[in-house]
């Protein structure tokens, strides 16, 4: 179960040598340590600080080694291998000294093995066995740590028990090298020395962000996960992919039959390797949670008691209404949200089943409201909806460019990596309006901060453009090359009038022509220079253009086409790639083609024995709208919950309603499900077999560890409404989904369980071009042939700060909790985030006579809400801020209805808003809470009735 | 931390926050200026230096020199260091502890005063240094200091 630990990392370097290990001849690349060189060659040398995640520290003296020619035990962890080296692993006076070392440990660790919770997997046990250790000369009775230290079990998920601590330090640099958080340090000297959270305070009140890397690095049960504390050591480990953000980590769910002990980073997944932040590592538990409702359930009104049925009955009415009402109203008259969160397989099944069985294009996914301008941004500037790169890539980038993202809190594993680069000199540019953890952190720090007024974007990114343009810092030879010449010279001249002159810009931007400038400079000229950017460059009415005006900047400079630099969306849920992918959108089909397009249609329509309409269908705000005005009547809503993530609430709890019909499948009652009239239990992550694609394109496999608690997985729920519905769909396994999709999409041709089995992961596209996939898109040659400049002209957004509303508020989320938080608020990380809380600047505050904590009313357009505001100057004056994470906040009841407008993607980053003192909760909040305890009512009857 | 504290902090760090290893430096500035190191400037020199509030605090706790709390009215530094010993510091060492037991001044080890060849030597508030100390030299410097009990 566990995996082989070579010590220290691998090593990549241009030369090999070869040395003697025990009479054993081994090649490693040049640097690689003798430890690993030992493992290489099957050596196993004993070992307490050393472990392959972390660098070398030689403080444990266990692996002591003898070297031909030298003097001395070297410490092998330490010594770099090098031709013709003679090393001995083990002799008499080896034996002698790490016995004598290891008496030294224990005589200051106590002797409970058999009751301590790490019993079975302790680095420290094994090594006592593997030296030999046979008696404590010293005795237990001197000087120790047994008794005077208090155990810490402040963390949630795990404790920290300094009784059990040999200070291997291998916690502490596990958070700085790994997670690059910093909270952990040694206190004091010698005897005293400690490991220490913070000032020497519990974890809880520490910068400790609850990673878990330290966890994983313990070699005894100083740190160790409750879990493991509660239910002993794991039997056997499925490897599988997180279900929270779009890194798509690799995790080794450690298992006790059908119940998960613990999740664990997996060393070998391509995405994180062996690294993992507080969600997937730990907030695991919603899979369990009670509130998890495993049975299906109908009802005529949303009025009505909820009544449980069975899987037939529920799908049979299911299929009897929707058939009713295509029949009233006709084929057009229903339709379905595909949810991010659900596996490929899922996600082209739901889309395949409203195409076929439907018979129309009524099939949108919530990537609609978070990444959709990043698809029409790429495929139209360089021909493929998708970011260009690797996380990996990030480690050769010399410039790195964040804009509208806060990877510390949205993509924290990424963050990981992202600051390792930092420290390791590259240079970093952030624009957001925020000051993000990145701009000012523990060994990190933004050369330039672009603190930018929301929805300006487009306005930075041309001023940076016309930098790079007038003071000629194109890359003159990529773009004669690779790009559309008369496009090209278009863009030059657009970009290179006044008007779109950082001095020009300044006055609607508020950032100073200077850091402009210099940003420009940098970019263009520090070497690599990668962009990634998240949803507040996407969710703002000119979101499409912005991430054009991106992909111009990267044309522009070369940046494109090779490690290291490249456009990097960070994908907000853990398959909106995937989702996109499989043709949840209404315009495409599978592999971002679109209806309109005769041979895809004919070869799709073959395959599954239908006509596919022409014509592109409903997106999910026309669906709504097409809801009140009385044409769309039907809605199969799977995974996803539009009441509490869409914008504009009380638009979206006007709409569902005035539908005849809607089905939810969903882990639990959400806010959507309060209007429906199905519900079709779903399946988490843990429950079933597919895949989700992560935004690096790599497609990773989701493996089963337990029976679903419904008894069907998603995709069997869609599959089996599909033939309720009369067409008939017949897979006995995800796998075989797959199959189809790649049979029908020629980028995902070459994808294979069986090879994912193989590789561990695949990145897309895959096929004969390129069988184990594409780590760099764009080499060469652009996907679409020659990259396209295209024009981005700002248009200020209409949604405008006046007096009446004079602030901007503008939306994103933490690090402990995830999107809706359906999953997260049912885990003990609501101790770290129980409610959304309104940023706000000091200045703004004192203004209002805004304290800390106070409740304060947020109206805008669109309605108003009630939240608890927090003063701090990580905002800039003019600017709110909050989360959506907690359905009673109502967040989106004030963010409005306007939206991208090539895409519909909501503009949640920028409503007008005004600030009054209150001191209840909004009407909307009173009547929602009235609301939210009857249809927990109505929920609570239906075992009963 | 009062305001004015506070200020001197926050002086300090920005004058020497530029220096290479600029951590040491700040950290004896501030000890110097205030007497010892309260949990509260650890964040706002972390936050100067691009730290965290881990690293500086193992930082100080490593140093015996660094106090974390407020020492008494005035410190007495015994030197322990070998030249001093062989002069019979050891004896100075246990009269000085029973002499101050119930005072409130804050005694410390020092480990070499750079006065090896006229020891033991003693070193009041860093700012006098008195060397051929024996016990009544000690208690007579103690008396001039005029300390409270």
């Amino acid at each position: 179960m566990n995996d082989i630990d070579y010590g220290t990392p691998a090593v990549v370097a241009d030369r090999q040598v070869t040395l003697d290990i025990d009479g054993i001849a081994v090649t490693v690349p040049a640097g690689t340590s003798v430890m690993r060189a030992a493992v290489e060659a099957g050596v196993m040398i004993p070992k307490l600080c050393a472990t392959d995640a972390l660098e070398p520290f030689g403080s444990c003296r266990l692996c002591l080694v003898e070297i031909e020619g030298r003097r001395g035990y070297p410490s092998s962890c330490t010594t770099p291998a090098e031709g013709g080296m003679k090393v001995r692993t083990q002799s008499a006076k080896l034996a002698d000294l790490r016995r004598n070392v290891m008496e030294l440990y224990i005589s200051d660790h106590p002797l409970d093995c058999l009751t301590c919770a790490a019993n079975g997997n302790c680095e420290l046990q094994t090594m006592a066995g593997v030296v030999g250790l046979r008696e404590v000369r010293y005795g237990m009775a001197g000087a120790n740590h047994f008794t005077d230290v208090k155990k810490d079990e402040s963390n949630p998920y795990f404790t920290y028990d300094p009784a059990k601590c040999i200070v291997c330090n291998r916690c502490v640099r596990a958070c700085e090298e790994q997670q690059g958080t910093y909270a952990l340090t040694i206190s004091g000297r010698g005897f005293d020395s400690r490991v220490s959270a913070g000032q020497s305070q519990d974890f809880m009140d520490s910068e400790c962000v609850s990673c878990g890397a330290c966890v994983n690095a313990c070699p005894t049960a100083t740190l160790l996960e409750k879990t493991v504390i509660d239910k002993g050591q794991a039997e056997h480990s499925v490897t599988t992919t997180c279900a929270y953000c779009g890194v798509g980590c690799g995790f080794k769910a450690e298992m006790k039959g059908a119940e998960v002990v613990r999740m664990v980073p997996w060393k070998d997944g391509q995405a994180n390797e062996g690294h993992a932040c507080v969600k997937g590592r730990f907030a695991w538990g919603y899979a369990t949670h009670p509130g998890r409702i495993t049975k299906p359930m109908i009802r005529s009104r949303i009025s009505d008691p909820w009544r449980e049925v069975s899987w037939e009955e529920a799908l049979t009415y299911a299929a009897s209404e929707f058939r009713r009402i295509q029949d009233k109203y006709g084929r057009n008259s229903i339709g379905a949200m595909v949810s991010s969160r659900c596996t490929n397989e899922e996600d082209y099944l739901v889309q395949k089943l409203v195409r076929a069985a439907f018979g129309n294009n009524n099939v949108d996914t919530c990537a609609r409201v978070c990444h959709s301008p990043t698809g029409y941004g790429l495929k139209q500037t360089l021909g493929e909806s998708a970011g260009t790169q690797t996380f990996k890539s990030v480690e050769k980038a010399d410039v790195i460019v964040v804009i509208g993202a806060n990877p510390t809190d949205g993509h924290p594993v990424f963050a990981s990596r992202l600051k390792r680069r930092l420290r390791a000199g590259a240079k970093l540019v952030v624009i957001d309006p925020r000051e993000i953890a990145l701009v000012n952190s523990p060994h990190v720090k933004a050369t330039h901060h672009l603190k930018l007024r929301p929805g300006t974007n487009v306005a930075v990114l041309t001023a940076l453009a016309h930098v790079i343009v007038s003071e000629g810092l194109l890359d003159e030879a990529f773009i004669a090359e690779r790009c559309e010449a008369k496009a090209f010279a278009q863009w030059r001249e657009f970009v290179a009038r006044p008007a779109n002159s950082p001095e020009a810009m300044e006055a609607a931007t508020g950032v100073p022509v200077a850091e402009v400038r210099a940003a420009a400079r940098l970019y263009a000229t520090g070497g690599n220079a990668a962009i990634y950017y998240g949803l507040g460059v996407t969710e703002h009415s000119q979101g499409s253009t912005a991430v054009i005006g991106i992909a111009n900047l990267a044309m522009a400079t070369g940046n494109v086409g090779r490690e290291g630099v490249g456009v990097n969306p960070l994908r907000g849920q853990n398959n909106v790639q995937g989702s996109c992918d499989m043709g949840s959108f209404p315009h495409e089909l599978p592999g971002y083609r679109h209806v309109s397009d005769t041979i895809t249609r004919e070869l799709f329509g073959h395959a599954w024995g239908v006509e596919i309409q022409s014509e592109p269908g409903l997106r999910i705000p026309n669906m709504f709208e097409a809801a009140l005005d009385g044409s769309f009547l039907g809605l199969y809503c799977q995974g996803e919950d539009p009441a509490q993530s869409d914008p504009n609430t009380q638009h979206v709890q006007s709409a569902l309603p005035a539908m005849e019909f809607v089905v939810v499948q969903d882990l639990f009652l959400n806010e959507t499900a309060k209007y429906a009239h199905v519900f079709l239990p779903g399946a988490s992550f843990l429950e079933k077999d597919g895949t989700f694609t992560n935004a690096e394109r790599r497609i990773s496999r989701v493996r089963k560890v337990m029976p679903p608690l419904s008894g069907k997985s998603d995709w069997e729920v869609t599959m089996a409404l599909a033939n309720a519905l009369g067409y008939k769909m017949d897979y006995a396994h995800p796998s075989e989904i797959m199959d189809e999709i790649a049979r029908l999409t020629p980028t995902f041709a070459g994808v294979s369980y069986a090879k994912l089995d193989r590789l561990g992961s695949l990145q897309w596209p895959c096929n004969d071009d390129a069988p184990e996939g594409t780590p760099t898109m764009h080499v060469g040659e652009f996907v679409r042939g020659k990259g396209r400049f295209l024009i981005t002209q700002y248009v200020p957004t209409t949604e405008k700060v006046t007096q009446r509303y004079p602030l901007i508020l503008t939306t994103g989320r933490v690090l402990s909790q995830y999107n809706v938080g359906s999953q997260t608020r049912r885990t003990e990380n609501v101790r770290f985030y129980d409610e959304d809380l309104l940023e706000i600047h000091p200045h703004d505050a004192e203004e209002r006579g805004i304290v800390e904590g106070n409740w304060v009313g947020v109206v805008s357009r669109a309605g108003d809400t009630v939240l608890r505001a927090t003063v701090t100057e990580r905002m800039q004056p003019g600017v709110v801020y909050t989360t959506f994470h907690f359905p009673e906040s109502g967040a989106n009841v004030i963010t409005t209805d306007n939206s991208d407008w090539a895409t519909n993607c909501p503009e949640y980053k920028v409503t007008a808003v005004q600030l009054v003192r209150v001191d209840q909760p909004s009407e909307w909040q009173q009547r929602n809470a009235r609301e939210d305890k009857k249809q927990h009512q109505l929920l609570a009857r239906a075992g009963t009735a | 931390m009062t305001d004015i504290s506070s200020d001197i902090v926050q002086s300090i760090v920005a004058a020497k926050r530029e220096l290479p290893g600029a951590l040491l430096p700040i950290l004896h500035d501030i000890q110097h200026a205030l007497g010892y190191l309260p949990g509260e400037v650890v964040p706002l020199i972390a936050k100067q230096l691009n730290l965290s509030r881990a690293e500086v605090h193992g930082v100080i706790t490593y140093y015996h020199h660094f106090r974390q709390t407020p020492p008494g009215s005035h410190v007495v530094h015994v030197c322990c260091a070998e030249a001093c010993q062989a002069n019979g510091s050891e004896a100075l060492a246990a009269h000085a502890r029973e002499r101050l037991k119930d005072s409130d001044l804050t005694l410390e080890p020092v480990y070499c005063l750079g006065l090896c060849s006229i020891g033991p030597a003693v070193q009041i508030d860093e700012t006098t240094l008195h060397a051929r100390v024996t016990p009544e030299k000690f208690d007579a410097l103690i008396g001039a200091l005029g300390e409270r009990s």
